[in-house]
């Protein structure tokens, strides 16, 4: 389980503008196990999609290095997928649900048959087999979310990143999609880095929930969730120690809004 | 948005027993419609051409009886089908330019930037003034023509196409950045598609463009097609011919809007599926 997949050390993002430089991301290091979900929280406009895209590969990072596997991330690594906010954005209207999920693929050296089996297993992971000939508009915003996490999984990725995958979905539907992830985390070993801004569902998800600062942003706390792995969300949610993790990621987001944690050694 | 009605198609929302039905009640409806103002107009131009000066406005009976004698018969073949045959050619010929020179000028940042403020110039210039240069440089033939339908039509395509190509959305684009879509894949699974309600829009205007442009290039020393027909109709006083002319070509835009119609509905399905969802 000690096997690091993830590296991001002293990721540091700055961007020049015309009033002066704005600085982002101060420093921000972490490592990630593989097989792991973590989870990172933080205020809102404290950079989180910013270090999304610098970990994918999107965004160059000012200072420090992102390294999967020990190899430096430049570009997007093919090994890697991810699930944006704007599920609506990020799915193509012109292509069906299948079509959507198929296209990273046909760019892989697989067969055929190979392709048509991922998709199949990746609609069917997400419980969409019955609306694969849909085109994502005819869906309901969760299953369209749906959609992107299946293309995600079709794509074999060795670690999955979601950018608040969440928080354009209504309540209800936001407590099935959790249990999606968990599902996939547990049944299939995947490795997640999921992003949120929304303390609970951080809690709820995760092994480590790791919380950032404010803007310019660096690692606050890294914690690990000591849940038990089978998670339910009647269940778990009413558990004691899920009260105490929950209000304690609280407190410490509410000392970075309000700038209060004191950066070591800065 | 909802988790009700998974997989529901809008277009499956025509309940039964809707104000207007299905089959074939439906389509006499629709038909009836298209007819409906063009029978009152012939009804309309009836009365007034009996009421008037008869010289310049026939009845409609003299102009069908004119439109019958004219057009079918050997000056199908010598004057409508070349002149159709030209305008096709120019037309598809705009549209695979417009598309491919707007997607490379589109997509390459400083090529845009070069060029963009040059070519609202040469827009502005309406193309039938070069017809005069053209025809001295390439003779009388056809191909001038075609050319000169060509200066005209690919305006709308090729601006059009370039405004859509860099108008893409950034989700879609790291999309494919993080999926790594090859640059082909890229190309003719997002830019493009992407671009196509901008390129249709460019595509529409091209075509009326392109219909005038036909007329106008056979307008100067030409001896066969459709305007030179209906110039030498005006210049010797037929009067019912030249309407006739007039009306054909009315038919051939009408023709035109019907392929286009049909080509658009297939390939914006999306678009418009994404629209009428928008739109509740």
């Amino acid at each position: 389980m000690a096997d690091t997949l993830l590296t991001v050390e002293h990721v540091k993002k700055t961007y020049n503008s015309s009033t002066g430089t704005v600085e982002a991301i101060a420093d921000i290091s972490f490592t990630m196990n593989a097989g792991e979900l973590v989870c990172i929280v933080g205020p809102s406009g404290c950079g989180k999609t910013t270090l999304l895209k610098c970990i994918a590969g999107l965004l160059r990072p000012t200072d420090g290095s992102v390294e999967l596997h020990g190899k430096r991330v430049t570009a997007p690594p093919p090994n890697m997928a991810l699930v944006f906010q704007e599920y609506g954005r990020s799915l193509y209207p012109w292509l069906t649900v299948r079509g959507n999920v198929e296209l990273p693929l046909k760019h892989k050296k697989l067969t055929r048959e190979e392709r048509r089996q991922l998709v199949d297993d990746a609609i069917e992971a997400v419980g969409l087999s019955h609306a694969d000939g849909s085109y994502p508009w005819q869906l309901s915003g969760g299953m369209q979310q749906r959609v992107a996490i299946a293309r995600a999984v079709a794509y074999q990725p060795e670690v999955l990143i979601m950018d608040e995958p969440f928080a354009a979905v209504d309540a209800q539907t936001r407590a099935d999609l959790e249990d999606l992830v968990r599902a996939l985390h547990k049944d299939r070993g995947m490795s997640i880095l999921f992003v949120t801004h929304d303390i609970d569902e951080s809690v709820y998800l995760g092994e480590r929930v790791i919380v950032l600062s404010n803007a310019p942003t660096w690692v606050q706390e890294d914690l690990a969730i000591d849940l038990d792995p089978e998670r339910d969300q009647i269940t778990t949610r009413a558990l004691p120690r899920f009260t105490e993790l929950r209000t304690h990621v609280y407190q410490q987001v509410q000392r970075a809004k309000r700038g209060q944690a004191v950066r070591p050694g800065a | 948005m909802s988790t009700t009605a998974p997989t529901a198609s809008p277009n499956a929302a025509t309940t039964p027993g809707a104000r207007s039905g299905r089959g074939p009640g439906r389509f006499f409806q629709s038909v009836g419609f298209a007819l409906g103002l063009p029978i009152v107009l012939v009804v309309l131009w009836g009365v007034w051409a009996t009421v008037t000066e008869p010289k310049f406005f026939p009845t409609p009976a003299e102009v069908y009886t004119a439109f019958v004698d004219t057009w079918i018969g050997p000056a199908f073949m010598e004057d409508v089908v070349p002149s159709l045959t030209r305008l096709a050619i120019g037309l598809v010929a705009s549209i695979a330019v417009g598309i491919a020179l707007g997607t490379v000028i589109g997509l390459v940042r400083w090529l845009r930037e070069f060029l963009e403020p040059s070519f609202e110039f040469f827009r502005a210039i309406p193309p039938p003034v070069m017809i005069p240069v053209i025809a001295v440089v390439l003779g009388p033939t056809g191909l001038m023509k075609v050319v000169v339908i060509m200066l005209g039509a690919v305006w709308p395509v090729l601006l059009n196409t370039i405004d859509g190509v860099r108008g893409t959305d950034s989700v879609m684009k790291d999309t494919a950045s993080a999926f790594a879509l090859t640059r082909g894949q890229r190309l003719r699974n997002l830019v493009l598609p992407a671009a196509m309600p901008r390129i249709m829009a460019g595509v529409r205007q091209a075509m009326s463009i392109a219909l005038i442009l036909m007329v106008i290039s056979e307008m100067f020393n030409a001896s066969s097609g459709l305007g030179y027909k209906i110039v030498y109709f005006q210049r010797n006083y037929l009067i019912a011919e030249m309407w006739s002319g007039i009306v054909l070509l009315g038919l051939v835009g009408v023709l035109l809007a019907v392929i286009f119609g049909f080509v658009e509905r297939r390939m914006l399905r999306w678009y418009h599926g994404v629209k009428e969802v928008e739109h509740g």
